[in-house]
C-alpha cells in the first residue's frame, strides 16, 4: 500500500446553482519517495486534486488515506494539525506574506509549534541555506526576485521536515533557467527521501520527475507512465 | 517566531494602513470625548450663569401677619411685633459650612414713603449686589454712585414725573434720581431704590432687614443643604427656597445632557460602523493571507489570535489617540466656540471609557470578520492557485 491513497474521489464544485464536476472517479497510489508531475489542459482539475491531497479540499464522494489516516473524517482542526504535521505547500505566487522578512515567512509553520525561537533561527536558516538563499534572510518579499521568492516558499514548505511536499506550477511564472533550478531544488529533496507532487504545465520538468500523472476533464488518462531518473 | 510577533510586524511594517485603520475609531472616540468634555464643562457653566441670575433663596423674618408683598414673596408687616433681621444676619449667610456656594447676598429694607403728595414703595438696597442679582435691570441714566443718590422704577417715575437728574425730596432729604429702570414687568416697576444704610436711617429702623435675597450656585450641593444651615444660623427667620428657579434650572441642564448624550450615541454608532467596514474589507484583503495561514497547519484560533491582537493593539492606540485629540480639540475650542467661562477639566472617568470603547469598537468589529475568515477552507482562501 502507497504512502497516498486516492478511492473513487469526486468533487462537484457548486457555483451559482450550476454543478461544476472537477473531478470524476480518480484512484491513485503514490508510493513514499516518488517524484510526481500531475499534467493537463487548463481546468481540468489538477489544483483541485492537489489541494484534496493537501487536506483543505474535502472531496464530494471518495476516501483518501495518507500514512493510513483516513483524512477527511478527521475534524476541521485535525486537519490543520495533520497539514502542519504532514505537508508543504509551494503555491505558484503570491504565496508570502508580505509583511514578514523571508526567514520569518519560513518560520511561520514554526509560530506554532514547541520550538524555542533559536530553534526556529536554526531550522529557518538551515531551510533557506537549501535552496541557496542564506544571504536574503532578512529581506521582504517585495525586495526579492520572482525566483527568489519561489525559493522563500519552498524553504517554508520543508522547514517542518514533512514527510509529503506538494506544489502548484511552482516554475510558472519564472523564466526557463530559474525553473530549472527550482525543479533540481526538488529533484535533490526527493532524493534525501521527501515524496513530492507537481502540478506543471511544461512538459519540459518531466525530466526531472519519475512519474507523470494526465488528467483530462477530471479523470485521469494515462498512469503509471514510469520513466528512470 | 511567535503568533504575537506576526501581529506586531504587520503593525510595525505597514503603519500607513493601521493609521488609515484607526483613522475612523480616532474620530468617533475624539468627537465623543470633546462633546461629553465640553458639555460637562457648559452644565457647570450654565449652572452657575442661571443661579447667578436671580435670587434662589429669600430670608423672611417669622412672623403671623403678611402685610406687604414683594417680589412674589410675602414680606411681614413692619406694624406687627415681629422679631426683624438685621444687616448681622446678612453678613452670617457667608459664614455658612456651603459659603463658597454662596454667589450673592442681597439685603433689602422696604418701608412706605411720601413723594410728592402720594404714598410710594421705598426698597433700600446694596446697590452692588442687587445689579449682581439682577441682571436684566436696564437703565436710562447711570448708576447710583453715592448713598444720595437713588433709582426709580419705570411706573413710579412715569407717575410722578421724574427722570434721570431729577432732584426727589423723601422724607426732607434730598436725592438725585440717577437713573429710571426700564420696564421690568416686576414689582421693581412700583419701588424707588435707595442705599439700604440711607434707608434704615429714614426710616428710623438702623440696621434693620425686611428679608434677604440670596443666590446660591447649587451645583455641588442640594439647594435643601444650603437652606438648613441657613436656619441653623438665623433659628428665628423663614428661610425659603424658590422652588421654580432651581427646577427650572435643572430642566435646562437635564436638556442640555440628554441632547450630548444623544449626539454622543449617534457618533459612537457611525465611528462603529466606519470601523466595522473598514476591519471587514482588511480581513477580505487578507483572506490569502489567512489561506496561508490555514494551509500550514494554523488553526482557527491561532488564525484569530493574530487578527485579534492586532485589532486590539490598534484600537488600543487610537483611543488614546482620540482621547488626546478630544481633549485637545475641547480644551482649545470650548472657550471660543462654547463661550465657557468655565475649565475643561481632566476626568479620568472619561480617559477609561474613552479607550474601553475604543478597544470594544475595535474587537466586536473585527471579531466577526476574522471567525469569518478562519472558517474559510484554506483551498478557497487560496483560490489563485
Ligand atoms: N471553488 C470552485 N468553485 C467552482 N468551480 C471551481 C472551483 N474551483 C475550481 N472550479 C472549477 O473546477 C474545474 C477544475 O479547476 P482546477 O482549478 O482544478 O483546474 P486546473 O487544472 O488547476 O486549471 P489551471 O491549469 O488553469 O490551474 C474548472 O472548471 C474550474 O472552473
Ligand atoms: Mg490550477
Amino acid at each position: 500500500m502507497g504512502l497516498i491513497e486516492l478511492y473513487d474521489i469526486s468533487k462537484l464544485y457548486q457555483s451559482d446553482g450550476t454543478e461544476v464536476r472537477a473531478l470524476t472517479d480518480v484512484e491513485l497510489s503514490i508510493d513514499e519517495g516518488e517524484l510526481v508531475a500531475i499534467m493537463g489542459p487548463s481546468g481540468s482539475g489538477k489544483s483541485t486534486l492537489l489541494t484534496i491531497l493537501g487536506a483543505m479540499n474535502p472531496p464530494t464522494t471518495g476516501q483518501m488515506l495518507i500514512d493510513d489516516i483516513d483524512v477527511y473524517r478527521l475534524s476541521v482542526e485535525q486537519r490543520a494539525d495533520f497539514r502542519h504535521e504532514y505537508l508543504g505547500f509551494v503555491f505558484q505566487q503570491l504565496q508570502l506574506i508580505p509583511y514578514l522578512t523571508a526567514i520569518e515567512n519560513v518560520m511561520l509553520p514554526l509560530a506554532i509549534s514547541k520550538h524555542s525561537n533559536k530553534e526556529q533561527q536554526l531550522m529557518a536558516t538551515a531551510a533557506l541555506e537549501r535552496v541557496g538563499l542564506g544571504d536574503k534572510m532578512k529581506r521582504l518579499p517585495s525586495q526579492l526576485s520572482g525566483g527568489e521568492q519561489g525559493r522563500v516558499a519552498i524553504a517554508r514548505a520543508i522547514v517542518n521536515h514533512p514527510p509529503i511536499i506538494l506544489a502548484d506550477e511552482p516554475t510558472g511564472s519564472l523564466d526557463t533557467h530559474t525553473g530549472e533550478e527550482v525543479m533540481q531544488i526538488f529533484k535533490d529533496l526527493n532524493e534525501e527521501g521527501l515524496t513530492i507532487l507537481i502540478v506543471t504545465h511544461n512538459p519540459e520538468n518531466t525530466r526531472y520527475t519519475q512519474r507523470t500523472i494526465n488528467i483530462r476533464d477530471g479523470r485521469i488518462v494515462r498512469k503509471g507512465a514510469t520513466k528512470c531518473a | 517566531m511567535r503568533l504575537l510577533d506576526i501581529s506586531l510586524n504587520n503593525l510595525r511594517r505597514r503603519k500607513g494602513r493601521m493609521l488609515f485603520l484607526s483613522l475612523g475609531i480616532v474620530l468617533g472616540v475624539a468627537t465623543v470625548v470633546a462633546l461629553i468634555s465640553i458639555t460637562v464643562a457648559m452644565r457647570a457653566d450654565l449652572e452657575d450663569k442661571i443661579d447667578q441670575f436671580g435670587a434662589n433663596i429669600v430670608v423672611l423674618p417669622e412672623s403671623d401677619e403678611l402685610a406687604l408683598s414683594y417680589g412674589g414673596v410675602t414680606v411681614a408687616s413692619a406694624a406687627v411685633d415681629v422679631k426683624e433681621l438685621t444687616m448681622d444676619d446678612a453678613a452670617r449667610i457667608r459664614t455658612i459650612p456651603n459659603k463658597a456656594n454662596i454667589a450673592n447676598v442681597a439685603p433689602k429694607l422696604i418701608g412706605e414713603v411720601d413723594v410728592k403728595g402720594s404714598s410710594a414703595m421705598l426698597v433700600g438696597v446694596d446697590f452692588p449686589s442687587e445689579f449682581f442679582v439682577k441682571k436684566w435691570w436696564k437703565l436710562d441714566g447711570e448708576a447710583p454712585s453715592g448713598p444720595d443718590e437713588i433709582i426709580a422704577g419705570s411706573a413710579v417715575a412715569a407717575a410722578l414725573g421724574l427722570r434721570p437728574g431729577s432732584q426727589v425730596v423723601i422724607k426732607g432729604n434730598e436725592f438725585k434720581l440717577a437713573g429710571v429702570l426700564r420696564q421690568t414687568g416686576q414689582q421693581d416697576d412700583n419701588a424707588i431704590f435707595a442705599d439700604i444704610g440711607r434707608t434704615q436711617k429714614l426710616l428710623g429702623k438702623p440696621n434693620a432687614v425686611s428679608l434677604i435675597e440670596v443666590s446660591a450656585l447649587c451645583r455641588a450641593c442640594p439647594i435643601e443643604e444650603i437652606t438648613k444651615q441657613l436656619s441653623d444660623i438665623m433659628p428665628g427667620a423663614k428661610i425659603s427656597a424658590l422652588r421654580f428657579a432651581v427646577k427650572s434650572r435643572e430642566e435646562t441642564v437635564s436638556q442640555l445632557m440628554s441632547f450630548s448624550i444623544a449626539l454622543s450615541i449617534i457618533v459612537v454608532i457611525i465611528g462603529a460602523l466606519i470601523v466595522f467596514i473598514t476591519m471587514l474589507s482588511s480581513v477580505n484583503e487578507r483572506t490569502r493571507e489567512i489561506g496561508i495561514f490555514r494551509a500550514t497547519g494554523f488553526r482557527k484560533l491561532h488564525v484569530i489570535r493574530v487578527i485579534l491582537v492586532e485589532a486590539l493593539i490598534v484600537s488600543f492606540g487610537a483611543g488614546v489617540m482620540g482621547w488626546l485629540v478630544g481633549m485637545g480639540g475641547s480644551w482649545l475650542l470650548g472657550p471660543r466656540v462654547a463661550n465657557l467661562d468655565v475649565n475643561v477639566e481632566f476626568n479620568p472617568w472619561l480617559t477609561a471609557g474613552a479607550i474601553g470603547l475604543s478597544i470594544l469598537i475595535g474587537l466586536a468589529s473585527s471579531a466577526y470578520p476574522a471567525m469569518r475568515a478562519s472558517k474559510l477552507d484554506p483551498s478557497e482562501a487560496l483560490r489563485f492557485i
